[in-house]
């Protein structure tokens, strides 16, 4: 597990000549192009994230809700989307978006915010649901009980229970919009986004410079999984479940 | 004094066929500490729950203070719930738990700061207002869940099963510590539990609940002494039933012997004569009625509890006297001590049609039967009925009424055995055998008596010998 981790390190702080250096970071740090690609999928990310958070929060409610009948029958409508190739999926929403929008080069960024969206909403609606999905009814009574209207209910209640949930389904849904550029290759046209600028480097035989920016984003990732797992860590037993 | 709340011809079902409660009736008063006692699945919890306004009766009415509240949501009704497994909110602290509802009536801080702090004191919980929940034992969560709900100052404390996840020894203190606390409060409270015990120890007035009815109200005393029905003298206390018949005025037989009673009910009447174990009495003189064999007596603390054995039968006394196992006994029980209750023929009575088959359709199943036997005079030639003026009689979807004694059940584990199958919801023991109730499917319900001992709960097919039933064209008046 650890050692293809400890063969980019390698390559990451060396240069083509195998001697020690930061070079690499010094270059990508300096480089407008580059910290602009990596600001880039921030937003992209941001935006994907807000977005399926927006849909998948109703939609996993709407799921908890509902008769066990029909329950097993929506949840699968969400589910089985996944097990189609995730490139040939995305060709689908490429052929949608052209006959919709007439061409693809009008919304670019739209466009690729849609596509990451309906690829990652699984991921955002599994956690959610599972934590809605747990919160005991009686707790829910309680709060009527004790005079809570519906709004109060879900406000004082039901949404501080979901939040595990919600981390989980943000994280999951975050970290592969940031690196993930079959989407944006695909929607866009573009390198604009880390997972591809990663990818040119390879694909140029540059292992440095593409090993060194993979470090950065591990280094992003792991400092967001921090912050995030100290949001949720009263409840990090059902979220170590979940990641 | 006046009725705080009042339940009128309460009914709920689910489906439209199962009556989960039937005409409930209940009147409760101020300050009262009401009990709703009955085996699981008895209607006491959904009676709480349409009280609190999580469920709506399909019929009925619920008055508090003389006005109906089922159009109140429950966060508008003056009523609290202590819930069965407390219900504690796990994100916040016992603090903010038992300020909830002050928070949500916009009090300012320092008022709920002070009536907080007055509750944890009541509760005996003083100074753990920064505690997480789950740090909590299951009594002190317990105490939190009391102290959440009264808080609020509510009109009627409903408390579902408070007590049942504690041990023994918490219970018991609880117990004693709510009935305190109902006297120093006020509060009207209604108490769900299927711990006799329990209920015995705590309330005001118990109302003993089975199958969805109101089966007794009275005080403790009251349905100790004076059970209504059989279910009710099982249900509380150790019991002997028996089968009787009055046998002269005042005078009850069973266990093949005559007693004298307070009852007086028609000559010849069946009864089901209840017995307490502390109401037999060991008698060396010779006086006293019947006379049986010591099968068994085990020390239980304070008295023994011996089984004396006469014929097929069997009683249970307590006393504290020993009694040598292999002994002949003299038993008397005092006629204040005999409890009789006038028990209807068991004779099963159903409605259906005849099938085109020309089989009997009653109780969710189907049963073959001599047709012939409707008509005097008739004839079948195995696919048509004739009558005695040889004209053809249709039977198909006539309806019928079928009576059905008990000696013409039996139930049998193996479901193909008979299309009519059903769940035993209720069994007791009479003196030398069982006697069942099984509802079928569709929500009938037979009266079966076996000598082994089934458990509730266990699928069973009936049996039923059509010999021995009675079938009447037409629907019963």
């Amino acid at each position: 597990m650890v050692l293809p981790l400890l063969v980019i390190i390698y390559y990451a702080f060396t240069n083509a000549e195998g001697e020690v250096t930061i070079d690499n970071f010094k270059a990508f740090f300096t480089s407008g192009n580059t910290i602009g690609t990596l600001i880039y999928s921030f937003v992209i990310a941001f935006a994907v994230t807000a977005v399926c958070l927006l849909i998948a929060y109703p939609v996993s409610y709407a799921l908890a809700v509902s008769k066990a009948k029909y329950r097993a029958v929506l949840l699968m409508l969400f589910i089985i989307p996944m097990w189609v190739n995730f490139t040939l999926r995305i060709t689908a929403v490429k052929e949608i978006l052209t006959f919709v929008e007439g061409s693809l080069a009008f919304h670019p960024f739209l466009n690729t915010v849609i596509g990451m969206c309906y690829d990652f909403l699984p991921f955002m609606i599994l956690p959610i649901y599972t934590s809605l999905e747990k919160i005991d009814v009686s707790l829910v009574e309680a709060a009527y009980d004790l005079g809570a209207t519906g709004r109060e209910t879900f406000i004082k209640v039901i949404l501080p229970l979901s939040v595990p949930g919600i981390i989980s389904g943000m994280t999951m849904v975050f970290l592969p919009s940031m690196t993930n550029y079959v989407v944006l290759d695909m929607l866009y046209n573009s390198t604009y986004i880390m997972g591809s600028l990663i990818g040119s480097y390879f694909s140029a035989y540059d292992w440095h410079n593409g090993s060194m920016i993979s470090m950065v984003l591990f280094a992003i990732i792991v400092v967001i999984s921090m912050i995030t797992s100290r949001f949720g860590e009263s409840d990090s037993d059902e979220r170590g479940a979940l990641l | 004094m006046e009725n705080i709340i009042e339940l009128k011809n309460i009914n709920k079902s689910y489906d439209g066929v199962r009556e989960v409660c039937s005409n409930i009736n209940l009147e409760i008063k101020k300050g009262e500490f009401v009990t709703l006692l009955g085996p699981s699945g008895c209607g006491k919890s959904t009676t709480l729950r349409m009280i609190a306004g999580f469920e709506q009766p399909t019929s009925g009415e619920i008055l508090l203070n003389g006005e109906s509240i089922l159009d109140l949501p429950p966060n508008l009704r003056p009523i609290n719930t202590v819930f069965q497994r407390y219900a504690l909110f796990p994100h916040l602290n016992i603090y903010d738990n038992i300020a909830f509802g002050l928070k949500l009536k916009k009090l300012d801080k320092n008022t709920i700061k002070e009536k907080v702090e007055r509750v944890l004191r009541i509760v005996d919980l003083e100074g753990m207002e920064k505690r997480p929940v789950s740090t909590l034992s299951g009594g002190q969560q317990q105490r939190i869940a009391i102290a959440r709900a009264i808080v609020n100052e509510p009109k009627i404390l409903l408390l579902d099963e408070p007590l049942g996840a504690l041990d023994l020894k918490m219970r018991q203190e609880m117990q004693l510590e709510l009935k305190d606390m109902h006297e120093r409060l006020g509060i009207t409270f209604i108490y769900v539990t299927h711990d006799q015990e329990e209920a015995i120890t705590m309330s005001d007035k118990i109302v003993v609940m089975a199958d969805g009815k109101i089966q007794q109200i009275g005080t403790a005393e009251d349905i100790y002494n004076e059970p209504k029905n059989v279910f009710v003298a099982d249900f509380i206390g150790d019991s002997n039933i028996f089968n009787g018949v009055m046998s002269g005025k005042m005078k009850v037989n069973f266990l093949d012997a005559d007693f004298e009673c307070l009852d007086d009910y028609p000559i010849h009447s069946d009864a089901d004569v209840v017995v307490r174990p502390e109401d037999v009495v060991v008698v060396n003189d010779g006086s006293g009625q019947i006379t049986g064999k010591v099968d068994s007596c085990i020390f239980k603390g304070i008295h023994y509890e011996t089984t004396v054995i006469m014929g097929k039968n069997e009683i249970v006394l307590k006393s504290t006297k020993e009694s040598k196992v292999g002994d002949m006994v003299n038993l008397y029980i005092d006629p204040d001590g005999i409890h009789v209750i006038p028990a209807p023929k068991n004779m099963n009575h159903f409605e259906g049609v005849i099938t085109k088959y020309h089989t009997l359709n009653f109780a969710g199943g189907e049963i073959t039967y001599d047709v012939t036997k409707l008509f005097k005079g008739s004839t079948h030639d195995g696919k048509h009925l004739f009558g005695a003026d040889g004209e053809r009689i249709h039977l198909t979807d006539m309806p019928i009424t079928v009576e059905i004694p008990v000696e013409a059940l039996d139930m049998s584990d193996d479901l193909d055995e008979s299309s009519i199958n059903g769940e035993i919801i209720s069994l007791i023991y009479v003196g030398d055998h069982y006697r069942y109730k099984v509802r079928t499917e569709n929500g009938s319900d037979f009266t079966i008596v076996d000598e082994d001992l089934w458990n509730e709960f266990d699928k069973v097919s009936v049996l039923i010998d059509s010999d021995k039933i009675n079938v009447s064209v037409g629907e019963k008046n």
